[in-house]
């Protein structure tokens, strides 16, 4: 018999295509339901009879829906996410481009929010019930309130036009130098960060706290170990699979949920592209994000569960 | 402090006052003292042994020797001094070079206190790589001590999970942390009490060989005066927080002079005389086998048992003995796959649903944990009139008066049918789960362990009430237990089980007399006696049968 592990990921796998397979069908649908008529809105009020059925024989509007459907699955699966219908050019280059913007901007914030989250949850707990935790817990409480543009268009304030610090356009272009890129970008980060960084850091602490009643910390605290040490060895590890959850589900935020953050810096990621397709009815373009989108989305949550399934000793050292 | 009082012992706990906030329900907080003012000396190399019921503050006691207070409790007054170092003064830096290193700690339940994420070598070694041992040396001491403590493939078990070891092999595993760091003394807070009486004795064992090769000294705390007799220089008997009696562990055993510690010396008194098993079987478990969903082997295998009416039938066996399944089987949480279950005459539907509500009534259960057995959201008097109402319809005053009647018979009386369950003492607690068997009129009551998380004393008085009860109203028990001084004290009949199959039954007086088969003898020669030597006769006993003797 195969190792556990081998058997519960393959299981996770195989789902987590399912699951993917079942959003393309929803995002299918959903804009086929969608009211309006692409050739309508190509060809604008003007337009003849004659000439929007030549669309959309065209375009081939006229199939049956299941037919348009797998031949758009095939498409995709083959990577060609068809064509837009606003300048006729094909989608996967140039949403392959947004995307690595996007997942640039997601990344740079990931690496900054994420261990500094689980480092303000360990703090917190160091210092439960205390003035640090209070501090922590407020301020950050505070930042996942406010909504983000506002807290973008404050930092622009401060930031860009009271010190000139940063930028307040994250523009950025091909051939552009990496540090020149993460400068552009400071400002989006920072916005970003101080939106996911809240739950992160009190998932953390409440899931340490909870491991802090164990029988196994007060053997820890028996050995005369340091507080932090006692927090960061041995609650931490036995924390790992709730709090990674939560920062999968941010992370996942952070590539799906930038629309608002890259309009207000105009940072040309997938979340401008979205919006921009979505205004002009490119049907096709939509689904093309959707996809992209549910696929982030499923991916990380797959890796969530394949750490939390790993991180169970039980199961990674069976008897 | 003069020069010639300066403590010489290695703990010396000078007039300890340990208190903790406590928080009735439905009243305000009160402050409470645990401890009142106890005074102890542990000499180099020596064991003194703390024993004492549940509140009696031995556990309490035994932390303050490392300055440590558990949950809200807080040392109030007094001194400490561990190699003449007032502890209590020492502040954060001066406890962390004391706990962990001078001194150590084994807990109750190692399965617990093993950190589950780490490999146990990882854990043991943790306090000796602080003190600045490099990590090689450190790990051949640890498997030197693993050696020592006769733990299964010594230099490799460091390599595994707590989860993949036995209880019995972590409780050794934990002794060898302690012992680790070369520390000046060990606390061992019952490190035996939550282990099978057969796994028990080898682990006694090996504290008590490891003890004495390694020179330190201990305070062993536990319950269990047969278990301390064994290992103790000393021994300290306490009660509500005091001392009741200390002196040498021969003078304790043998000539008590207080009379709570006379009442443990002879706890299980009860003599009961077998009845004859001339009555007809209200139960008879004919060819039993059951198999756990999803799972390919039989927990139970052909048991065959009777169990004349109004009599007694203990069922024994360690954990995963099969012995709390026969319980499920017979109460039809667990149908049975084979074999065939007569109850007062009729034959039962092997599952719950097919059963009658007479079926239901006569057949009533009482459990170990009577704490989660009953709704703490009720009443007594709702908890006991619940089967007056369900089975019998009875309502307002009559109903009122047999909850009465009721606790009077468990021998509780007046004022607490309006109590809830968190306002009553563990041993009340398993009285109102009598009572509330009782109220169905059974025939039969399941016994699950219920005597097993209460103290000896408190036991014993469940036991001589369930002992009357069953001559006032001839009800039977199926009695499961793993203690065997219980099985003594109430049983008829006995089956002992083990791995799913009955190895031995029949009337109390046929199985507890030669000659035994090898599982019974072993069960029966486990269980510690009070009385100086008994461990090493057993020992020195099994090697030469072990050696072909």
């Amino acid at each position: 018999m195969a190792h556990p592990v081998v058997t519960l990921v393959a299981q996770r796998l195989a789902l987590g295509l399912l699951l993917l397979w079942a959003a393309s069908v929803l995002i299918f649908v959903g804009t086929q339901i969608l009211p309006g008529d692409v050739a309508q809105s190509i060809l604008g009020q003007s337009a003849t009879p004659e000439t929007l059925a030549n669309l959309r024989e065209q375009l081939g509007l006229n199939e049956p829906a299941l037919s348009r459907y797998f031949g758009w699955l095939a498409g995709v699966v083959q990577g060609d996410l068809g064509t837009a219908l606003s300048n006729g050019e094909p989608i996967a280059p140039a949403l392959g481009k947004r995307l690595a913007n996007t997942l640039f901007l997601a990344s740079c914030a990931a690496v900054i929010a994420v261990p500094l989250a689980v480092l303000l949850g360990l703090v917190s707990v160091r210092y439960r019930n205390r003035w640090p935790d209070k501090l922590i817990s407020t301020v950050t409480l505070a930042t996942i309130s406010v909504p983000e543009f506002l807290v973008g268009y404050i930092a622009v304030y401060f930031l860009s036009v009271q010190f000139r610090v940063f930028p307040s356009l994250a523009a950025v272009y091909d051939g552009m130098a990496f540090g020149e890129r993460l400068y552009a970008i400071s400002l989006p980060v920072i916005v970003l960060v101080l939106a996911v960084l809240g739950h992160m850091m009190r998932m953390t602490r409440a899931a340490i706290l909870n491991v802090m009643q164990s029988a196994y910390i007060e053997t820890a605290e028996l050995k005369g170990l340091r507080p932090f040490l006692i927090i960061a060895r041995h609650a931490l590890p036995n924390a790992v699979a709730p709090v990674v959850n939560v920062v999968m589900i941010n992370l996942a935020y952070l590539v799906v949920g930038v629309v608002v953050v890259e309009v207000v810096f105009v940072y040309p990621g997938m979340g401008q592209y979205l919006v921009d397709h979505v205004a002009k009815r490119d049907v096709p373009v939509v689904q093309a994000c959707g996809l992209v989108f549910a696929g982030v989305y499923i991916g990380l949550n797959l890796i969530a569960d394949l750490v939390s399934i790993l991180a169970n000793p039980r199961l990674r050292h069976p008897k | 402090m003069p020069k010639d009082t300066l403590p010489s012992a290695l703990l010396d706990i000078r007039n300890l006052k340990i208190g903790a906030t406590a928080y009735p329900p439905g009243e305000a907080p009160k402050e409470v003292t645990l401890v009142h003012g106890v005074s102890l000396t542990v000499e180099k190399g020596k064991v003194l042994g703390l024993i004492g019921e549940s509140g009696a503050g031995k556990s309490t006691i035994g932390l303050s020797s490392m300055a440590y207070g558990r949950g809200g409790v807080r040392i109030t007054g007094g001194e400490v001094f561990v190699n003449g170092r007032d502890i209590l003064q020492s502040g954060p830096g001066g406890l962390r070079a004391l706990r962990g290193k001078e001194v150590t700690y084994v807990a109750q339940s190692a399965a617990a206190a093993f950190n589950p994420a780490k490999p146990l070598m990882e854990q043991v070694i943790e306090t000796t790589l602080a003190t600045g041992m490099a990590r090689a040396e450190a790990e051949a001491r640890a498997v030197d001590l693993f050696r020592q403590l006769g733990l299964p493939n010594p230099e490799t078990i460091g390599k595994r999970f707590p989860h993949q070891v036995s209880g019995g092999q972590l409780q050794r595993v934990m002794t060898a942390m302690a012992l680790c760091p070369k520390p000046d003394l060990v606390v061992f807070d019952e490190p035996t009490t939550a282990l099978d009486v057969t796994t028990q004795i080898e682990v006694l064992a090996a504290i008590k060989r490891a003890i004495r090769e390694t020179g330190v000294a201990a305070l062993y705390i536990t319950h269990d005066l047969a278990v301390v007799a064994q290992v103790a220089d000393h021994i300290m008997v306490l009660r509500h927080g005091r001392m009741v009696e200390y002196g040498t562990c021969a003078q304790i055993i043998e000539t008590p002079r207080q009379d709570y510690t006379r009442a443990l010396v002879s706890v299980r008194s009860i003599d009961h005389a077998e009845k004859p098993a001339g009555s007809a079987p209200v139960l008879s478990v004919q060819n039993i086998s059951a198999r756990y969903k999803g799972t390919n082997f039989d927990v139970l295998k052909n048991v065959q048992v009777d169990l004349p009416a109004g009599q007694t039938l203990a069922v024994v066996g360690e954990s995963g003995s099969g012995k709390s399944t026969l319980a499920r089987v017979i109460t039809g949480l667990l149908p049975a796959t084979q074999g065939r279950i007569t109850f007062n005459g009729r034959t039962l539907s092997p599952d719950l649903a097919g059963r009658t509500r007479d079926d239901l009534r006569e057949l009533q259960m009482i459990y170990q944990m009577a704490d989660v057995a009953m709704n703490p959201r009720q009443t007594v008097e709702t908890i006991i009139g619940r089967p007056l109402e369900f089975y019998f319809g009875l309502r307002g005053a009559a109903k009122r008066q047999r909850v009465q009647d009721l606790l009077d018979q468990i021998e509780m009386g007046r004022g607490y049918a309006d109590r809830y369950p968190a306002e009553l003492s563990g041993g009340q607690k398993q009285r109102v789960c009598i009572a509330r068997a009782l109220a169905a009129q059974p025939k039969l009551i399941i016994c699950d362990e219920v005597t097993s998380a209460l103290d000896p004393l408190v036991a014993d008085g469940i036991l001589k009430l369930l002992l009357n009860l069953q001559a006032e109203a001839g009800v039977a028990y199926l009695f499961i237990t793993h203690d065997l001084a219980t099985v003594r004290a109430i049983a008829d009949r006995i089956a002992v089980m083990y791995k799913g199959e009955v190895r031995r039954y029949g009337t109390k007086s046929d199985v507890l007399s030669p000659p035994y088969d090898d599982y019974t003898d072993l069960l029966l020669s486990s269980v510690p006696e009070m009385r100086l030597g008994w461990l090493e006769e057993v020992l020195a006993h099994r090697r030469m049968v072990g050696a072909g003797n």
